[in-house]
């Protein structure tokens, strides 16, 4: 069938299809804006974002390249140290989450195990508690432990993840025929080959998705990190760059301008990484991301 | 081959399944279940209970120079009821949802119907495009908002000085609420979109030649049909938003220095929970707050799941 066929038999299907897409570009213009302003205006030096000019188009002067050696050597070179421990904590954090999350989930839909179905209960009600909620308590008790101001700080908190245990419960009951694993049994492998050789292939795509939500969740969290580490060396980019931030707010026109045209840049380095892995992990988390709401 | 494979599958099906789904449980099957979970469980021990446990027991007792630490029981949850500053935060944040979730909703789902319906390229790079802001971390999503609505670098001057108007500023206190709510939608709506699109793509199109064969025009379907039956999806977007909003911090937090003066440091219980734990140095007053809030929070989406919960889900 031509493109023009299936052009044919949709038009009657999608009156006011014209007026719709206006009204849909109108919308990725404004999702798009925040993103347009920290593009055009991290070409801009300090002097020039406070001088009055357009907001939304290029100075004079495009200075990238400029920008970027000011943000990659300011203090050091923190932002290279921030942006490094972000991906640690990210990566770390969000694989460690997703393996005792693929193990709990495949655990609850498969076997009838005592205290089951009291678990369950317990975890759907976990998913309920705000992990912000949490943060002074494990704050308190880390104190104790003397584990604060350090990477464990951030990363052993990351572990937890009883929405993706959940997901990955729902997802193994359907995804994992038990028939499949009864005749891996028959054909003698045991539990543990069960699980890796022919149920670990079935839950990918839910695999995948969780990973993503809580590399995202790592990367993006603000307030435990912010709460755990007081040493800058360790923070991650968001609160490093909440840091400048704010350093630069109280100093106002004294001395923290300076550090506006980093901020900018930094912000839109920061982003970068993210929008490169959803961009090319689309055919996995498109479909991953409905599974819990599905039921 | 295939053909052995599916006996023994049939094989394995019949003598395997009266043993796996009976009423007793065999010991071997109990001992690895726990296996698989157990490590998880830990994790939820040490960093879910065990924390929560503490900070119960933490907001108990009252720390004073005088006298040192001493139990007063439900004394700090008495004072953080009767405390101006931890009822102004939450009288905020019950507000700020009552607004905000209505709209994040009617916007994620106003944009999944239309990319439900419209079926092109534009629409497919649409929705990406719009997804985009979830993966931005929020506090980098409210300092791009904070540049833009700043009257130094944003184009609202710009704008509204070509109209000869003074331009409205989003960090003042008057506009603050527009201001975040402006922040947080931005940031969600694309993440909610996915999950509803989601949604109406599974609904099984045969339903919608039925409807059209019975003269239903595109306005009936969607809300005869469309909507009643990603009905699921919206709640569970509901509870996630109501659950964020209520521990309201990242985007005020990292706003407070931008807007100055409009942005207390009670602005929302857990800000405040924050500035008495760090500032003050008062964590038994700051875990107080943390589990009062917490304990709401919980109890409300409680009751909301129960009260919405459909048959049929993994524990039945």
């Amino acid at each position: 069938m031509s493109a023009t066929d299936i052009q044919r038999r949709r038009t009657p299907r999608t009156p006011g299809g014209v007026p719709m897409q206006i009204v849909l570009g109108l919308l990725v213009l404004y999702f798009l804006i925040p993103f347009w302003w920290v593009i055009v205006n991290s070409s801009k030096s300090t002097a020039e974002l406070f001088g009055g000019g357009p907001a939304l188009w290029f100075g004079s002067d495009i200075d990238y390249v400029g920008n970027f050696v000011a943000l990659f050597t300011y203090g050091g070179g923190i932002y290279g140290r921030w942006l490094l421990n972000s991906a640690l904590y990210a990566v770390v954090g969000g694989v460690g989450a997703t393996a005792l999350a693929v193990l709990a989930g495949y655990g609850f839909a498969k076997y009838r195990f005592r205290g089951r179905t009291a678990s369950f209960a317990i975890l759907l009600g976990a998913v309920m508690v705000p992990a912000t909620a949490l943060v002074i308590p494990t704050f308190m008790l880390f104190a104790q432990a003397g584990l604060t101001n350090t990477i464990w700080a951030v990363i052993i908190p990351s572990l937890l993840n009883p929405f993706g245990v959940y997901l990955m419960a729902v997802y193994s009951r359907d995804a994992v025929p038990d028939e499949l694993l009864d005749a891996a049994r028959v054909d003698g492998a045991g539990e543990f080959r069960a699980f890796f050789q022919v149920a670990l292939p079935l839950v990918r795509p839910a695999m995948v998705t969780v990973l993503l939500l809580s590399v995202v969740a790592c990367w993006n969290n603000y307030f435990l990190p912010l709460a755990m580490l007081s040493d800058n060396r360790l923070f991650p980019v968001t609160v490093g760059i909440g840091l400048w931030q704010s350093t630069a707010s109280t100093y106002g026109a004294a001395g923290g301008q300076s550090l506006w045209s980093i901020i900018v840049l930094g912000c839109l380095v920061s982003v970068i990484p993210l929008i490169v892995a959803f961009l090319t992990l689309q055919r996995y988390w498109r479909g991953g991301l409905a599974i819990g709401s599905l039921k | 081959m295939t053909t052995a494979t599916a006996r023994r599958v049939a094989a394995g099906a019949d003598t395997q399944k009266p043993r796996g789904r009976g009423r007793t449980v065999s010991a071997r099957q109990n001992a690895i279940g726990w296996l698989f979970v157990g490590p998880f469980g830990l994790i939820f021990l040490t960093l879910l209970v065990l924390p929560i446990g503490y900070a119960l027991y933490l907001s108990l007792f009252q720390k004073s120079l005088i006298g040192g630490t001493r139990f007063v029981g439900l004394g700090n949850y008495a004072k953080a009821f009767t405390d101006p500053s931890f009822l102004s935060g939450v009288s905020f944040v019950i507000s700020f949802s009552l607004v905000l979730i209505p709209l994040q909703m009617a916007v994620s789902l106003a944009i999944a119907l239309m990319l439900d319906i419209l079926v092109s390229r534009f629409a497919r790079f649409s929705r990406l495009m719009i997804f985009l802001p979830y993966a931005i971390p929020t506090v980098i999503g409210a300092l791009m908002w904070g540049f833009l609505y700043s009257e130094n670098f944003g184009p609202l001057a710009d704008i509204f000085g070509a109209f000869g108007k003074p331009a409205p500023d989003f960090l003042s206190s008057s506009l603050i609420f527009y201001g975040l709510l402006n922040v947080v939608t931005w940031q969600w709506a694309g993440y909610y979109m996915v999950i509803l699109y989601a949604a109406l793509q599974g609904i099984d199109p045969t339903l919608y030649e039925a409807a059209r064969i019975d003269g239903a025009s595109q306005w009936q379907i969607i809300f005869r049909i469309k909507i009643p039956l990603v009905a699921p999806a919206l709640v569970l977007i509901l509870v996630f938003a109501l659950i964020g909003t209520l521990q309201f911090f990242n985007e005020p937090k990292i706003l407070q220095p931008l807007a100055a003066g409009a942005i207390p440091n009670d602005f929302t219980p857990n800000m405040y929970a924050y500035q008495q734990a760090f500032s003050l140095a008062n964590s038994n007053y700051g875990s107080a707050i943390s589990f009062a809030l917490a304990a709401v929070v919980f109890v409300c989406v409680y009751i909301f799941m129960f009260a919405t919960r459909k048959r049929g889900n993994i524990l039945s």
